[in-house]
């Protein structure tokens, strides 16, 4: 009997590898999970047909391409696209004997820090099912840790992989940018966007990042990875430098919870022969917020122009003429989140606010890599929490748009430096996970692995939800 | 209040976008609170600091100049909320 709230991708690929288990019976263990959970989970906007196909599932978020498969990107305006192409992570994924489960919920067009934004309604945390799973990626991270898949792609523009994975306890990576191709992906914020990983292991993890990352001919801005992926081993941390950027750990919104399971994360590599030491991002932290918010919406304004109602999507019935059609469309297609920013972004670009908005922020977002690259020449890792909080109520924060900005906190600035990071489960604090994510110069995939893997094993967390616990579900 | 209505019915049409009244309340205000907290940039003194677009440098990406298939017109119409033959079909008139 296949127990998929515990079954790990490896597992998977040995037990298929060795004919144990068969595709059909591995698709079967998922349907069946899917069937009884999702209804109150709700987790996934699409689940695939067994088409017969072969390989280990994979659920996907719904900003990425699939062809044949509808694909909202968790909006109106896109409902009942269907791709006439899969995303280049999407055919990787495939090459390497993976299938489509199904197309993850998520916050429309990825804005968002709680899944709360989608047109289709929230996805809820598994958990406690009257708390947010996080955002953008609340689908997948949600997937995985209900036993509804056994891995996920994400994708992460400010934290949308990394903060779900904190809020449901699972590992997930936002690569270096460059590193996994966007082509074929609903695209946010171009500077910033990543697809990557969301699993129930390290290892996993890796493995996964391993299918994906490469150059693409289809995206010029990706690179070859300078090493191939190494699945970690190793579970101690000897000669690895640990640094704790005192201003992402000492925050007032910081929960007393996370940062007692970050402490203790932080004490753990100190006995796994870590060189534990405090650095400082100053302004990191007091400016990544309001550099981002300015960045990724003005990327955004530009990314969304496409949806006019001419060629894909949906199109208003109430149009006088072609202006009107445009405006109307975007008006009823498009929820609140995506408008705000389509408008803030427009604002920060239009004449005359230009300097002083979008190229200003520019400046910062330089300060902000030279802040991380200085805190690099003395550490390898930087150590800190994921989230501020754990999992929050459902309906806590949709009425102030900025309280929910601030969930992003602490995975904003690493994402603006274009540095790879990882969230590793820590614990729990009122039976809600708490995550640390651990930050990388460019290209230290393997590092994050190393560290992230060494931590997992001698944190030893259970990444079923408590709720789920106590042996088999039908 | 950095936007007026004016300000906020004109980065609306820029942004092809047509609010209603009970947007244009709520989403101003919303607005206005958000570019005010982004404002924050401003505080810092930059002026020898140059700025970011990317964060990965990456120069003189080359391809081949060569043909390779592409989508159908099929494919391309596929999800056409309205066609007519080979082409997308919009109402006429009205600017842009």
């Amino acid at each position: 009997m296949i127990d998929t709230l515990r079954l790990t991708a490896e597992e998977a690929t040995r037990l298929l590898r060795e004919r144990e288990i068969s595709s059909a019976e591995l698709y079967a263990a998922y349907r069946e999970a899917i069937d009884a959970r999702d209804p109150e989970l709700h987790c996934y906007l699409h689940v695939c047909d067994d088409d017969g196909g072969e390989g280990i599932p994979l659920a996907v978020k719904d900003v990425i391409g699939t062809k044949g498969i509808p694909t909202t990107a968790g909006s109106k305006i896109l409902e009942g696209y269907l791709p006439v192409y899969d995303a280049t992570v999407v055919e990787r994924c495939k090459a390497n004997g993976l299938r489509v489960l199904g197309k993850t919920n998520t916050d429309e067009f990825a804005m968002g820090s709680s899944t709360e934004n989608s047109a289709y309604g929230p996805t809820r945390n598994p958990w406690n099912t009257s708390r947010v799973p996080g955002g953008s990626g609340g689908g997948s991270a949600a997937a995985v840790a209900a036993g509804l898949a056994p891995w996920a792609l994400g994708s992460d523009t400010g934290g949308s992989i990394k903060q779900p994975a904190a809020l449901c306890g699972n590992v997930g990576l936002r690569p270096t940018y460059g590193t996994v191709s966007r082509y074929g992906v609903v695209a946010f914020a171009s500077s910033l966007d990543q697809v990557g990983p969301v699993a129930r292991t390290v290892r996993d993890c890796a493995l996964l990042y391993s299918i994906l990352a490469g150059r693409d001919p289809c995206d010029s801005t990706t690179v070859d990875l300078p090493q191939p992926v190494a699945l970690p081993e190793r579970t101690d941390l000897t000669g690895v430098r640990v640094g704790v950027p005192v201003e992402f750990t000492d925050h007032e919104a910081i929960e007393p919870g996370v940062r007692d399971a970050v402490q203790a994360a932080i004490e753990l590599a100190r006995g796994l022969g870590a060189e534990v030491g405090e650095c400082s991002l100053p302004r990191s932290l007091d400016y990544g917020l309001p550099c981002y918010y300015l960045i990724a919406p003005a990327e955004a304004s530009s990314n969304l122009a496409r949806y006019d109602g001419v060629r894909y999507g949906y199109r208003t019935a109430n149009a006088t003429d072609r202006l009107d059609m445009y405006k109307r469309t975007r008006d009823e297609g498009f929820g609140d989140e995506p408008k705000r920013r389509v408008l803030v972004g427009t604002y920060a670009l239009s004449a005359g606010y230009y300097e002083a908005y979008y190229g200003q922020a520019q400046k910062v977002r330089t300060v902000l890599i030279r802040e991380h690259a200085e805190a690099f020449e003395r550490f390898d890792v930087l150590l800190t929490p994921t989230s501020p909080t754990v999992a929050f109520e459902l309906g806590a924060k949709t009425a102030d748009p900025i309280a929910m900005y601030l969930n992003d906190l602490l995975t904003i600035p690493s994402c603006m430096a274009g540095l790879p990071g990882l969230n590793v489960p820590a614990g729990l604090s009122d039976g809600l996970p708490v995550g640390v994510q651990l930050i990388g110069p460019q290209f230290s995939e393997n590092t994050l692995f190393r560290v992230g893997h060494a931590l997992e094993t001698a944190i030893g967390f259970d990444p079923v939800p408590l709720p789920l616990r106590g042996g088999l579900l039908r | 209040m950095a936007i007026d209505r004016e300000q906020l019915l004109h980065v609306a049409h820029l942004a092809r976008l047509e609010l209603r009244d009970d947007e244009l309340e709520r989403l101003g205000m919303q607005l206005n609170d958000i570019i005010d907290a982004v404002s924050k940039v401003s505080e810092l003194d930059l002026s020898d600091v140059p700025p970011t677009s990317h964060p990965l440098d990456v120069v003189n990406v080359w391809a081949a100049d060569e043909p390779r298939p592409c989508l159908t017109v099929e494919e391309a119409l596929a999800n056409a909320p309205e066609r007519e033959g080979d082409y997308f079909k919009v109402p006429p008139g009205g600017a842009t």
